[in-house]
């Protein structure tokens, strides 16, 4: 609670909530003790309009307030009780600060503070989710994707936590993998994805523009022969001059460019582009290279939720597993 | 008289405060044909209050609001949070009723079925068995503490929280099963909320028809404040007929008629439950009950005048000696004719409404994060999200569909089932064919229908992303 610069403010806080109150009290007392004159108003009959001093039963008083000459407060009292509630108030304001952190930068009786009470939401919700995530920790990802309400549960979890990147339909996007395919870039494992979830993971593909003949004609044809592998369009003679190229591309990407799942290199002879197909798009990153990263989200989800939306993710191309 | 000054009829002292002591009131008992009204409309309410939730509907209460779940039951229907404009047509009915009923007789609702005043003549009711009416129940007050004074009060106690407490669960048993909450009260089983509720409830009706009273309406009440507006001079209000009854006073049975007829029995002082003296004109204190017209009425049964010294009547009636055809006539005045026009214009629009309510919500939510993706055949995919509401009580199969572009289509499931009553997101991929000269934002339209009934239909529109160019 040192929000403040200096101790002194937060006595100063202190002195003047309590002044306040004191002073509300104070007021409400005084107007208690205060009698004015039982004389009735002097327009308030106006029917009546003799000088003499009001009969009327039916006259109210005034409080001897006058305005602009005639304006008259006329006196209605209030009933006695009313003031204890005001008195009831200035009690509760007191108690209230106290109880609460209130005066200055006093932490109060109950000791309460939002973050602590966030913390013990969470903690209650915990106590309450953490069993049904304990049940499905005990099984395997693979059986407790044939689980439908745990495959409910993922695809909630999945709409909160993912879709912002891999869309609601975890077919992803430029950049961001499709989920629902069987293209893994990597190992084809439920580890390997409950993994990712949650360690996250960096992929890395270098510039190489030197590597290629630093020139824009050597991107050429290696850019050309890559689409000649996944028989997409591409200009005959420059993807054979390409071929040779590819070398040093095959290190990775392996000589026939089916990539290698150890290292996660993309299989360049199917039709799925990470990052777009088009001859440009490749050119673009021999040249310069590619970065990815998807965060870690152990810290954020724990492995119980990690292995629901494992689970989720892997129930998404089982028909493509199980053709 | 001056109606537009507040009123007062004390013994005043030299000084006085701006705050005073107020007064315990004993309205004395009354019969007549306006008491009578008010039992009838008691019995009416609270059969209702009392009642309702124990009739059942479909194998569940017939009216829960279940704030859990956010679901409101009434019978038939089944609202949601969405709903919420079925609740502001209520008020307004409301507010428009009682303007109405305000304008062409006074505060009709306060003296006859405002809860304050219904609870208030039940624990009146009550008091009147133990302690006696108001004579007894003064000296009753005024004596010493004895046994037999702390017995009676005791057992007066004891019947106003019986009753307090059975309002209070009744009251919790709208928004949770009452068949399951009376169990749970008497087996102490009661969840913290719930037994807060009860308590809150049953205190509130113990303190506001045991004690407060007549306090709430002059001092708590808003509504008994702005009536007064609705009021004008053709309205029908509580009278007394000063040119008939004054001079008043006591007169022998042999006297005939040397002053008025106002015999100052101040039967009508007694009975008043706000402990005004209706004699001296209109005040904002009095809520239009009725029982000074009864209390005077048998008077003047018993001293052979003829009734209505005090009687329901208008301002200008009172003034000018109008006929009750007369009165008739002007209750069909300008403000009146509006106030009704508004009353059956909202009650006709929320009844057709509600008649023709399709229980199916649908919202449509683009994907943000992907806006949109190539795919075979050059087509374009969008994704959205469906948020499907059934707001029928069993499950339900709906069918997707989606129009607005050339070859448009959904690619994924277009059979979705939502469980009864509730509510599902469902992801959806839609494909298309561009148009080469259409770019970016294309309107499109989804419609989402029940397989089993055509008539539960939702159309909602949305937007297909192009590319914008080349």
């Amino acid at each position: 609670m040192a929000d403040f610069v200096s101790a002194s403010w937060s006595l100063a806080i202190i002195v003047v909530v309590l002044l306040s109150i004191g002073a509300c009290w104070l007021l409400a007392w005084s107007v208690s003790r205060q009698r004015v004159p039982d004389s009735p108003a002097e327009s308030a009959g106006v029917i009546d309009s003799s000088d003499e001093p009001s009969t009327d039963p039916r006259a109210v008083g005034t409080t001897g307030h006058v305005w602009d000459e005639t304006l008259e407060e006329l006196n209605n009292p209030l009933p006695r009780w009313w003031l204890y509630l005001f008195y009831g108030t200035c009690v509760f304001g007191v108690v209230y600060l106290l109880a609460y952190p209130g005066l200055g930068s006093r932490s109060g009786w109950l000791d309460w503070s939002s973050a602590s009470q966030y913390d013990d939401e969470v903690e209650a919700a915990r106590a309450v989710y953490e069993p049904l995530f304990a049940n499905y920790l005990e099984q395997e990802v693979e059986t407790v994707a044939e689980d439908p309400t745990a495959i409910a549960m993922g695809e909630r979890l999945f709409l909160t936590y993912c879709a912002q990147c891999h869309g609601s339909d975890a077919r992803g996007g430029r950049s961001f993998p499709n989920l629902a395919d069987n293209d893994w870039l990597g190992m084809a494992t439920t580890t390997h994805v409950k993994n990712t979830i949650l360690n996250g993971r960096i992929a890395v593909m270098p510039s190489m523009l030197a590597a290629v003949g630093n020139s824009e004609e050597g991107l050429d044809q290696v850019a050309h022969y890559v689409l000649s592998l996944s028989e997409s369009n591409h200009d005959v003679e420059l993807a054979a001059a390409g071929q040779a190229r590819f070398a040093v591309c095959a290190a990775c990407h392996g000589a026939e460019g089916k990539g290698n799942p150890a290292i996660g290199a993309p299989n360049l002879t199917d039709d799925i582009w990470l990052y777009g197909g088009s001859l440009e798009t490749i050119k673009d990153g021999v040249r310069a290279g590619l970065q990815n990263q998807m965060p870690a989200f152990g810290e954020l989800l724990g492995e119980g939720k990690a292995h629901v939306l494992a689970a989720y993710v892997w129930s998404l191309s089982a028909e493509h597993r199980n053709p | 008289m001056n109606p537009s000054a507040p009123l007062h009829r004390d013994d005043r002292p030299e000084a006085r405060s701006l705050l005073e002591v107020s007064k315990k009131l004993y309205p004395r008992a009354v019969s007549g044909v306006f008491a009578r009204w008010r039992w009838a409309l008691v019995w009416a309410t609270q059969l209702v209050f009392y009642g309702l939730p124990w009739i059942s509907w479909n194998e569940r209460q017939a009216v829960l609001f279940d704030l859990a779940a956010r679901r409101f039951h009434i019978f038939g229907l089944v609202l949601h949070p969405q709903d919420f404009i079925y609740l502001t047509a209520l008020l307004v009915l409301s507010a428009m009723s009682l303007f109405l009923f305000t304008t062409v007789a006074g505060r009709l609702w306060c003296g006859y079925a405002c809860p304050q005043t219904v609870y208030t003549e039940i624990f009146l009711w009550i008091e009147r068995r133990i302690e006696g009416d108001r004579a007894r129940r003064m000296k009753l007050d005024a004596s010493p503490w004895t046994v037999q004074k702390f017995r009676k009060k005791a057992l007066k106690h004891a019947a106003w929280l019986a009753v307090a407490l059975w309002t209070g669960i009744t009251f919790v048993g709208y928004f949770t099963p009452i068949r399951e909450l009376v169990p749970a009260v008497a087996t102490l089983a009661l969840g913290p909320w719930q037994a807060f509720w009860i308590l809150f409830y049953s205190f509130a009706t113990w303190g506001n028809a045991g004690f407060l009273r007549e306090q709430v309406c002059k001092y708590m009440c808003p509504y008994a404040r702005f009536q007064g507006v609705m009021v004008d001079r053709d309205t029908l209000v509580i009278t007394y007929d000063e040119h008939r009854g004054e001079p008043r006073g006591a007169r022998s049975r042999k006297a005939v008629s040397v002053g008025g007829d106002c015999v100052d029995c101040s039967l009508c002082v007694q009975v008043c439950p706000t402990g005004i003296d209706i004699r001296d004109g209109q005040q904002y204190e009095c809520i239009g009950c009725a029982a000074c017209i009864d209390a005077c009425d048998q008077v003047m049964d018993k001293v052979g005048s003829a009734r209505g010294l005090i009687r329901y009547d208008t301002l200008n009636g009172v003034e000018q000696g109008l006929e009750r055809s007369s009165l008739l006539a002007r209750v069909f005045r300008p403000r009146v004719l509006l106030y009704a026009a508004i009353l059956a214009t909202v009650s006709v629009v929320l009844a057709l409404s509600v008649i023709s309510r399709v229980p199916l919500k649908v919202d449509v939510m683009r994907d943000r994060g992907v806006l949109l993706r190539e795919v075979k055949n050059g087509q374009i995919e969008n994704v959205y999200r469906l948020m499907i509401s059934n707001g029928t009580e069993r499950e339900r199969v709906f069918v997707l569909n989606v129009t607005g572009l050339a070859d448009i289509a959904i690619d994924s499931e277009r059979v979705v089932r939502v469980d009864a009553s509730a509510n599902r997101l469902v992801p959806v991929r839609v494909r298309a064919t561009p148009d080469p000269s259409a770019r970016g934002s294309q309107p499109i339209m989804f419609e989402i229908v029940a397989d089993d009934d055509p008539d539960v239909v939702r159309q909602t529109s949305a937007s297909f992303y192009l590319p914008t160019g080349s």
